[in-house]
């Protein structure tokens, strides 16, 4: 399938518009779109909404033996996809060009910021480590993919527990979630990417550019910063040349906005926290259910304490 | 845990002998169009199991892939975590097949209709949920069918009794899985996918319990289609 192209009067409409610092949805121009952060039902599940690009992180551990040049350190294995789901342009199996980008991007912004402690994740030094691998999911395409899919793994990576494991020499046991609380990752910060797109050779720029603003860019610039002010990455991309004070601005707007989602993503794990707790105080009331069979009724209790008792019947 | 569901399979088998009308789906929830590029879209939730569906069509196809006298379809059925297998391709054959039979596909030679379904979540009665999610997007992209089509899914337990939209843990319990598409013209069984060993007493005993249940899901298609386009006046 092949995507509607870009009309001339649309892209000279946009780019009248934007030299009138006028944006298509009535945004300033340093101005995100709504972020919706959800978690689901198992930890390390998350999806978030930029405006309308949605775009779906789980994360996953198995223990596997470590690299040969790193035994006593994890493995991250970040995989980002398209799915044909999110634009009629992404072909299923296809390596097209914006795919590696993303997942190069998203490899830097994460792996390479060492925001998590790979040394904790060792289980037994040259034998067996954690492999914690993040898969992002898009799944509709409204510009900006990028920002959304690391926001959307950052998220996932504070969201996810690793089952609790015991080493007694060299065996190792690995403890199911109702045995022992799993435990969460030690994440030190939490990078988030930031983009800008230039258009009419770099004098007008955008923030969180939406997909038809995307198409008539001239080029991207992604900042990797996270709260403490620390840039992670920057990647500027479309041949476009930057001055020097352009690309300080955008730190400084970046630093601003990522402290923003910081305090959303912060905001939505508490809230996911407050639920999650509020359950098992349900679970320690004794459920009690009754089983009529044939002749006998049992009455059998949902507590941990198997305490079973025995009616007798009335005599009729 | 354990205990409790064993005390439910045990009031299942008594309510059964005492009621034969025992059919009891868990939960079940959808939201349609919440996806901006593709034609239709839909969500799918039975209990924890949910699934998002995306529908692009009539759309190009290409020429290695086009039919002269009817519609192509392909589905892309993607799980949370690692790439597309071999089980995926059973379940997109079984999800083709029975889109082909509902869709009127010779309304569009020449067309591709491609479904997409994302897991979200997998907590047993996975084929189910993804047929019905294809089906509510199919009906959000607005596709001409002949009738509509749901799914449910029995599992035969070690005692031999019957239970209907099994959970993970149940499903890993249970020796026998079977899946059914029915249609809602006439209750007819569009496709079947089973696992595990049973009797035919066991498998007709499934399908009329599915068929049972399947009136519930179309109750709810109606109603939700009801409810969405009395919204708009």
């Amino acid at each position: 399938m092949r995507d509607t192209p870009l009309s001339n009067c649309e892209r000279l409409f946009l780019l009248k518009a934007i030299e009138e610092k006028k944006r298509l949805d009535g945004r300033q121009t340093y101005d995100y779109r709504n972020i919706k952060i959800t978690f689901g039902t198992d930890y390390g599940c998350c999806s978030v909404e930029l405006g309308k690009t949605r775009v779906f992180c789980q994360v996953s551990g198995e223990l596997v033996p470590p690299k040969d040049s790193r035994p006593t350190e994890g493995i991250m294995f970040f995989n980002l996809e398209l799915s044909p789901m999110a634009s009629p342009a992404f072909e299923p199996n296809r390596q097209s060009e914006l795919l590696v980008t993303l997942n190069r991007q998203l490899e830097r912004c994460l792996r390479n910021s060492k925001c998590i402690d790979t040394e904790s994740l060792c289980v037994v030094s040259g034998e067996k480590v954690w492999q914690i691998r993040v898969d992002v999911h898009v799944l509709n395409h409204d510009g900006n993919l990028m920002d959304a899919a690391s926001i959307a793994a950052i998220s996932a990576l504070s969201h996810f527990r690793r089952p609790d494991v015991a080493i007694q020499g060299r065996d190792v046991t690995v403890f199911s979630p109702e045995e022992r609380d799993p435990i969460p990752l030690s994440i030190y910060h939490m990078p988030i990417c930031v983009s800008f797109a230039f258009f009419l050779q770099g004098s007008y720029l955008l923030v969180d550019p939406c997909e038809r603003e995307e198409r008539v860019k001239d080029g991207l610039l992604v900042i990797a910063m996270n709260k403490h002010r620390e840039i992670c990455s920057i990647q500027s991309s479309g041949g476009i040349m930057l001055l020097k004070d352009q690309v300080l601005r955008c730190s400084k707007i970046a630093s601003v906005k990522v402290s923003e989602i910081t305090e959303l993503i912060n905001k939505a794990l508490e809230n996911d926290r407050k639920i999650r707790y509020d359950v098992p105080l349900k679970q320690n009331r004794v459920c009690v259910c009754v089983c009529v069979c044939a002749d006998e009724v049992m009455v059998i209790s949902d507590s941990e304490e198997e305490e079973v008792f025995i009616l007798h019947e009335e005599a009729q | 845990m354990t205990l409790m569901s064993a005390t439910k399979g045990l009031c299942a088998r008594t309510m059964m002998e005492l009621d034969q009308s025992y059919s009891v789906l868990r939960e079940y929830g959808s939201e349609q169009s919440l996806l901006s590029k593709p034609d239709g879209s839909s969500t799918f939730v039975q209990g924890d199991t949910s699934i998002l569906a995306g529908v692009y069509g009539p759309a190009e196809v290409k020429v290695s892939k086009e039919i002269y006298d009817r519609a192509t379809v392909e589905v892309l059925i993607q799980p949370k975590m690692g790439l597309p297998g071999v089980r995926e391709r059973a379940r997109e054959q079984c999800v083709r097949e029975t889109c082909e039979a509902a869709l009127l596909l010779t309304l569009h030679p020449r067309s591709s209709v491609t479904v997409i379904l994302q897991v979200i979540h997998d907590d047993g009665s996975l084929l189910s949920c993804c047929l019905n999610a294809a089906c509510m997007a199919l009906m959000d992209a607005g596709l001409p069918m002949s009738h509509l089509f749901c799914s449910v899914t029995c599992a035969i337990s070690k005692e031999g009794q019957i239970i209907i939209d099994p959970t993970a843990r149940q499903e890993k319990e249970c020796p026998a899985l079977l899946t059914f598409a029915i249609d809602s013209a006439e209750c007819n069984v569009l496709m079947s996918s089973t696992t595990g060993s049973f009797s035919v007493q066991e498998l007709q005993q499934c399908i009329a319990i599915s068929q049972k249940a399947s009136e519930q899901i179309f109750q709810f298609y109606r109603d939700s289609v009801k409810r969405r386009y009395s919204k708009i006046k």
